[in-house]
């Protein structure tokens, strides 16, 4: 019995964010909220060569092989700095798509690992479909349009589920265009795919499977992304109260700052628990995952709302400027709540695959 | 990550099950507390013979005399609760006292107190709180006025559960007037049966079918030993504080298994004809709590690992009793409301569902927010040791 992490994933994670803090400081992510797509290659490169794209990606196809646990860990330091990449999309939900597709994947497989290729995915559609969005294959041609693709727009590939499934996509195909949508967050590039009559470079049959696994590990990876955001929120919460003085002494030595910051800690502390089983389950517990993935997801949605409110609230005016850059941390958290699902969808999924919706 | 207990631990899971179906109909068919002595003791005694009651204390004071072992703990609670049989006597003789003796008390004193107490032959109530110290405690002032080889202690303590059924009382009572208030209070063990000792029963918000033994405990001329003073005199706060350490890790509560009980009602109560689970709204808050339960369940997993690992789990472990105490609560708050208008019914009204067990579940829980460490206080801690965070600046006597 042991449910923690191991040497091995303390490592990773010291050795990611130490990167991190070395080559992305937020200086660096307020120059890049200014570019037409954050996701900086430089910045993906240098991932790469820690071995953060290729993390999920089999040994074989040049990838570490590891688990969705140590991708996790991974998404957990990208949203701690807020840092722009292509991570969510390119290092977990594409490989976990294309992971079961043996031979026909390997390219890609080995692109994604070496950091060479960078993958949109155009998800949204299967669980929530608005404007009228949705893409088709009739004949060999995709027509149609995706709405909040995950790091499309300035993607080499993008990876589109179709029904079962899934057309894999070259971003300079005649037809295809992509447009960003700007969302409130600087820090992560959401896109609208439009398909008139695309050639695909492949179409992947009987995907059914690997679109729900994906979407699982995009969920779990996606909820350690925005927990490592409030991770850091509380950081600096924590260090602007001891420091800032009012009064005649520091704020955080006032009950009411003090347990706002208690209550952030005893939201986080038990959602690092669950998030730590439901990538577990994704390696170790098939059956649990589905769920798993709902839950968390939503949990971290949640309390994600509250620790960005009440984070800010305890620096008091100064969070709530540009300046201070807390609003990257906030921002990223809040976009994150409705990237795979809103919390209030999540749930009902949840309940239904426990047989609760009658 | 691995979540299997390994074969050993297996082996023990089934011993446990195996004692648990052969002993089924030797169990007392009331609460501990409430059934005769002998019976209690009949029973306990059979459990610390086969180690799953006292199993870390030592033989010489009547206990089973293993070692300490996380994993064995955590199979017999799970067994038994599934069995639903209590593992032992879940009182503050046991879980407080012993453990403070075994670490504070004289030859004499461990000898004499902790074996019948773990065999339930005497039971315990703690004398801490008083009127005018709750979370402050250490302002305390019940007195002890030496007098020849005894104290003569005065004064009033309250929240004392179980003092109405208990033979034994320790307690904190300041013995040096004069000393600064945490170097003034000395831990003292008293029979209850001591002349000047008044118990009176504190109702409580729960009614008749709730907790219903709680009382304020009236000291007047109570003569008392000096003998009975547990670690050296003017140190009582010291050593209480290790009991309190105790008592925190004893409060802890089972949501997994209330969860599956809401499930089961919200399946089962209709309105309108339809399951309270059909509506959208309440499984919505459902699956809110399932959440909190599943991440309260893992996090447990977590501090457990850390235990075994010899690791501190820092903040993390902090934050057990306000998040578990507080979910027991939102727990029971969804299944009233699951039960719409009939979920306030109690006392054995007509339509009243599972005999009031989650009106009474409430106030229960509502109680454990504020008992041991008032939710307050545990923000407190959590923030300043966990955290780092200064403390309140200490305000001047005046």
């Amino acid at each position: 019995m042991d449910f923690g992490l191991s040497e091995d994933q303390r490592l990773l994670e010291q050795s990611v964010r130490g990167w991190l803090r070395d080559n992305v400081p937020i200086a660096r992510v307020r120059e890049l909220r200014a570019a037409a797509c954050p996701n900086d290659r430089a910045i993906w490169r240098g991932l790469a060569e820690l071995g953060a794209a290729g993390i999920v990606v089999p040994e074989t196809c040049g990838g570490s092989g590891l688990a969705l646990l140590d991708a996790a860990l991974v998404a957990q330091s990208l949203g701690h700095a807020v840092a722009p990449c292509a991570f969510l999309s390119t290092a977990v939900i594409a490989p976990v798509a294309l992971g079961s597709f043996g031979a026909d994947a390997k390219p890609w497989l080995e692109g994604i690992a070496a950091g060479e290729l960078v993958f949109g995915v155009a998800f949204t559609e299967t669980f929530s479909v608005r404007e009228g969005a949705g893409v088709v294959l009739a004949g060999d041609r995709v027509r149609g349009k995706a709405m909040m693709a995950i790091d499309a727009h300035g993607a080499d590939r993008i990876l589109i589920p179709i029904g079962d499934r899934i057309a894999v996509m070259r971003s300079d195909a005649p037809g295809l265009s992509t447009a960003r949508l700007t969302t409130i967050d600087a820090t992560r590039c959401t896109a609208e795919v439009v398909l008139d009559g695309v050639s695909p470079d492949a179409v992947l049959d009987g995907a059914g499977g690997a679109i729900a696994r994906a979407l699982d590990a995009g969920r779990i990876a996606l909820a350690a992304d925005a927990l490592g955001a409030c991770e850091a929120m509380i950081e600096q919460a924590v260090a602007y109260a001891q420091q800032r003085r009012q009064f005649g002494r520091a704020i955080g030595s006032f009950q009411a700052v003090k347990h706002m910051c208690a209550e952030m800690i005893a939201a986080l502390e038990p959602a690092r628990s669950l998030l730590w089983y439901a990538a577990h389950s994704f390696d170790a517990l098939p059956d649990e995952v589905p769920q798993m993935a709902c839950h968390v997801l939503a949990h971290v949605s949640e309390i994600g709302r509250e620790i960005a409110s009440t984070a800010t609230q305890v620096h008091g005016g100064i969070g709530w400027t540009d300046e201070q850059n807390l609003h990257f941390w906030f921002k990223r958290i809040a976009v994150a709540r409705h990237l795979l699902g809103g919390p209030e969808l999540l749930r009902e999924r949840a309940a239904e695959l426990q047989g609760f919706v009658l | 990550m691995n979540l299997e207990y390994g074969l050993q631990y297996e082996a023990f899971r089934a011993e446990v099950r195996a004692f648990l179906d052969r002993h089924k109909s030797d169990k007392p068919a009331l609460s501990l507390i409430e059934v005769t002595p002998a019976e209690r003791a009949r029973w306990l005694s059979l459990l610390i013979e086969h180690g799953y009651f006292a199993r870390t204390i030592p033989r010489e004071y009547g206990g089973y005399g293993a070692e300490p072992d996380l994993l064995a703990t955590v199979i017999m609670d799970e067994e038994f609760n599934r069995a639903g049989v209590s593992r032992g006597l879940n009182a503050q003789g046991p879980s407080m006292l012993v453990p403070t003796l075994l670490e504070h008390g004289t030859e004499e004193q461990k000898r004499r107190w902790i074996a019948p107490t773990l065999r339930g032959e005497v039971i315990w109530c703690q004398g801490y709180s008083e009127p005018g110290s709750g979370s402050d405690l250490a302002s305390l002032t019940t007195s002890a006025h030496e007098d020849g080889s005894d104290f003569v202690i005065n004064g009033s303590k309250i929240w004392t559960s179980t003092a109405d059924k208990a033979q034994m009382m320790f307690a904190l009572v300041r013995t040096e007037a004069a000393a600064p208030r945490h170097a003034g209070i000395s831990y003292i063990l008293l029979a209850m049966d001591t002349p000047g000792i008044e118990v009176r029963p504190l109702e409580t918000m729960s009614g008749a079918i709730g907790e219903n033994s709680f009382n304020q405990v009236f000291f007047r001329d109570v003569r008392v030993p000096q003998a009975n003073v547990v670690g050296r005199r003017g140190e009582g706060w010291k050593i209480a504080n290790t009991t309190l350490a105790h008592e925190r890790a004893s409060l802890n509560a089972n949501a997994e298994g209330l969860l599956l009980r809401l499930i089961r009602l919200m399946r089962k109560e209709t309105a309108n004809g339809a399951p309270a689970i059909a509506s959208p709204v309440y499984r919505d808050r459902l699956m809110r709590l399932q959440a909190r339960a599943h991440a309260m369940k893992h996090h447990s997993m977590r501090l457990l690992t850390c235990g075994l690992r010899g690791e501190s789990p820092g903040v993390a472990g902090l934050v057990v009793k306000l998040s578990n105490c507080q979910l027991s609560f939102d727990i029971a708050a969804l299944a009233i409301d699951a039960m719409g208008e009939l979920g306030s019914l109690y006392d054995h009204a007509k339509y009243e569902r599972e005999k009031g067990f989650w009106q009474a579940h409430s106030f229960f829980a509502l109680g454990l927010i504020i008992g041991g460490g008032t939710a307050q206080i545990q923000r407190n801690i959590i923030a300043e040791r966990g955290l780092g965070l200064p403390r309140e600046p200490k305000v001047a006597q005046a």
